[in-house]
């Protein structure tokens, strides 16, 4: 007798815990040919509204972490995620097709831009702070802070590598993040979930919300207690973006614009990825005598 | 503001043809009698009581009735501040938050009173005056153990440094031991320190620290005991205990202000205190008071919240429905 399917309903991530869509409503996530694959949790406002409360309340804890330990938690992720590589690869493949070859280079690409940033967490104040020369009888320094909450609307086609390559660095200096993941491909997302709520990644750091980035952005845009938005999962829809932008303004929030095309992201990341969602601050200390 | 100060003694007393507190002189005469009465009250159906305050809190409040909602929830709020590093100046930042919640909305109102210790009464006062009530805490706040004449001389200097409204915490451990005539007694000896020279008397609020008072019975009869002894109000907890104020507790001694003004024609007010932290908490609360006392109760006058950190959820709540975009901490006052 053939062994009955189990199908999946897989639900958001948020607050280190995964809870159903605030609103009950799922949908259905279709593999690169059509053909369905597995429910996923559609989020909605309510959601973003809790994710944002959560990322929040881990800000503290995370912000205030040493460098070195947030670097060492980033390599967890890494090495967890490396554990679960075939489960990766499929998930790709249904995601965006190809080869499991071709699938199991992005998962590689993924772990060594994990690892990369991993290794950044303790230097980027060495390299973007500054003790800067002053002429009198005092110290002034500059250091990078974190901005705090990130709204992140993840890319679109590149279901894995783009969304490592815009999670890690926002959470590797110390902010928390609220992630609009992929719509059409959102299973990869849903694998890097249970991978950080078992990687030593404190609850509500990264939230994962799969759902309609077009119907969740305006309200991460809009929303006063979020820091900063990055909007490349909307790249290509001006009007949208632009619209996000305005939105944006109402609290000053930093915004990371979206290209006009998806980006290709076996490229080499830049320092701005991370120093987009840091804040200089300079202090100034006396000489003590 | 909200106008909850009784300039006579008996105000809300005796209404209608009600038999009034008098037909329950024989019942408070001794010890024996008290006991009998309280242990005669019908008994609480626990499992009932949590599925019935689950229930109410399913329902769903929106738009114009949300916003009705805030408004009213912001008008009860008893903004309190009871923490051994109150400072004046502390205190009188939140007594300028109490006037003006909101301060870049005119049309935000004010809460319905501030609640502090005793000696920092003056110091609200001061920045007050009569917009908004000042209540205090007194007796012993919060463990209610000291002895009888300290309780008092507690209660006259609050009522003499001009405390509108006086929140006493009953004595549990004569509760729990069963002298019902003794702790009958002390809120009757408070609430006669709460006279003013002029006749009139600053409310009086019972706490009863449901917390502390093991079962729902308990809760009932204490209600009624507090009632009796002629408490203005029964309030749930010191804040200082958990679990404070709860929506079955709270359900409970609904029920018995209502049963108590059927039976007597006196209305009591009704203040949850305690662990109520969110917006839709307090719609939850609302929605119970009009279901279970009556829309009567659905008054600043009648029911109110003891809360800290509430204020400042509702009011991003409130911003929220105003501009259509979620609001952050950072846009209110830290208290």
């Amino acid at each position: 007798m053939a062994r009955i399917d189990v199908r999946k309903t897989y639900k958001l991530y948020i607050g280190g815990a995964f809870p159903r869509s605030e609103s009950g409503h799922s949908y259905e996530v279709q593999d690169s040919k059509g053909k369905f694959v597995a429910n996923a949790a559609l989020a909605s406002r309510k959601d973003v509204r809790d994710a944002v409360v959560a990322a929040r309340k881990a800000f503290g804890g995370w912000s205030g972490r040493t460098a070195f330990n947030r670097g060492q938690i980033l390599y967890r992720i890494a090495e967890v995620m490396e554990d679960r590589k075939p489960q990766f690869v499929q998930a790709i493949q249904q995601s965006e097709g190809g080869t499991a070859a071709a699938a199991g280079r992005q998962v590689d690409e993924a772990i060594d831009r994990l690892v990369w940033y991993a290794g950044w967490a303790d230097k980027i104040a060495q390299v973007v702070g500054n003790a800067n020369p002053v002429a009198g009888p005092f110290f002034n320094h500059s250091a990078p802070e974190p901005s705090g909450v990130i709204g992140v609307l993840a890319p679109q086609s590149s279901s894995l590598l783009g969304l490592v390559s815009v999670v890690a660095p926002v959470i590797v200096s110390g902010n928390t993040a609220v992630v609009v993941t992929s719509y059409s491909r959102p299973l990869p997302a849903v694998t890097f979930a249970e991978v950080l709520a078992t990687s030593d990644v404190p609850g509500g750091v990264v939230n994962l919300l799969t759902g309609d980035a077009a119907s969740l952005g305006p309200w991460l845009a809009a929303h006063m207690d979020v820091n900063a938005i990055d909007l490349v999962g909307l790249a290509g829809d001006t009007d949208a973006t632009t619209a996000l932008e305005v939105a944006a303004a109402d609290n000053l929030k930093r915004v990371r614009r979206a290209p006009a095309a998806e980006p290709d992201w076996h490229d080499a990341p830049t320092l701005s990825t991370m120093t987009d969602f840091l804040e200089t601050k300079t202090v100034w200390h006396p000489i003590g005598v | 503001m909200p106008p909850t100060v009784s300039t006579e003694p008996n105000q809300g007393r005796n209404q209608g043809s009600s038999p009034g507190l008098s037909a329950y002189a024989d019942v408070t005469a001794s010890e024996t009698s008290l006991r009998r009465f309280l242990h005669g009250l019908p008994g609480v159906d626990q499992v009932g009581a949590e599925a019935r305050a689950a229930q109410l809190g399913t329902r769903s409040i929106k738009t114009t009735a949300k916003a009705h909602a805030l408004d009213l929830a912001i008008r009860m709020v008893d903004l309190t501040t009871l923490e051994g590093q109150d400072t004046p100046g502390k205190v009188r930042a939140l007594a300028n938050k109490a006037l003006r919640p909101d301060p870049s909305d005119p049309t935000c109102p004010s809460v319905a009173a501030v609640c502090v210790y005793g000696d920092m009464v003056g110091e609200v006062k001061s920045v007050v005056g009569d917009r908004v009530n000042v209540a205090a805490v007194a007796t012993a706040f919060p463990s209610g153990r000291a002895a009888m004449d300290i309780k008092l001389a507690d209660t006259r200097d609050a009522v003499e440094a001009g405390a509108d409204e006086i929140d006493m915490v009953i004595d549990r451990g004569a509760f729990l031991a069963g002298h019902y005539l003794q702790v009958f007694e002390e809120i009757v000896a408070v609430r006669e320190a709460c006279q003013r020279p002029d006749g009139t008397h600053a409310h009086l609020k019972v706490i009863m620290e449901t917390g502390e008072l093991q079962t729902y019975d308990n809760v009932r009869r204490a209600s009624w005991l507090s009632m009796l002894a002629g408490g203005d109000f029964i309030k749930t907890s010191t804040g200082k205990v958990q679990p404070a104020a709860t929506l079955p507790v709270t359900l409970i001694m609904l029920e018995a202000v209502r049963d108590f003004r059927e039976a007597t024609g006196v209305q009591i007010g009704v203040k949850p205190a305690g662990g109520i932290r969110t917006a839709k908490d307090a719609i939850k609360y609302l929605v119970m008071v009009n279901e279970v006392a009556g829309t009567d109760w659905l008054t600043p006058d009648w029911f109110r919240f003891g809360a800290s950190t509430l204020l400042n959820e509702l009011l991003m709540q409130r911003t929220k429905l105003a501009t259509g975009r979620y609001s952050g901490p950072d846009y209110f006052t830290l208290d």
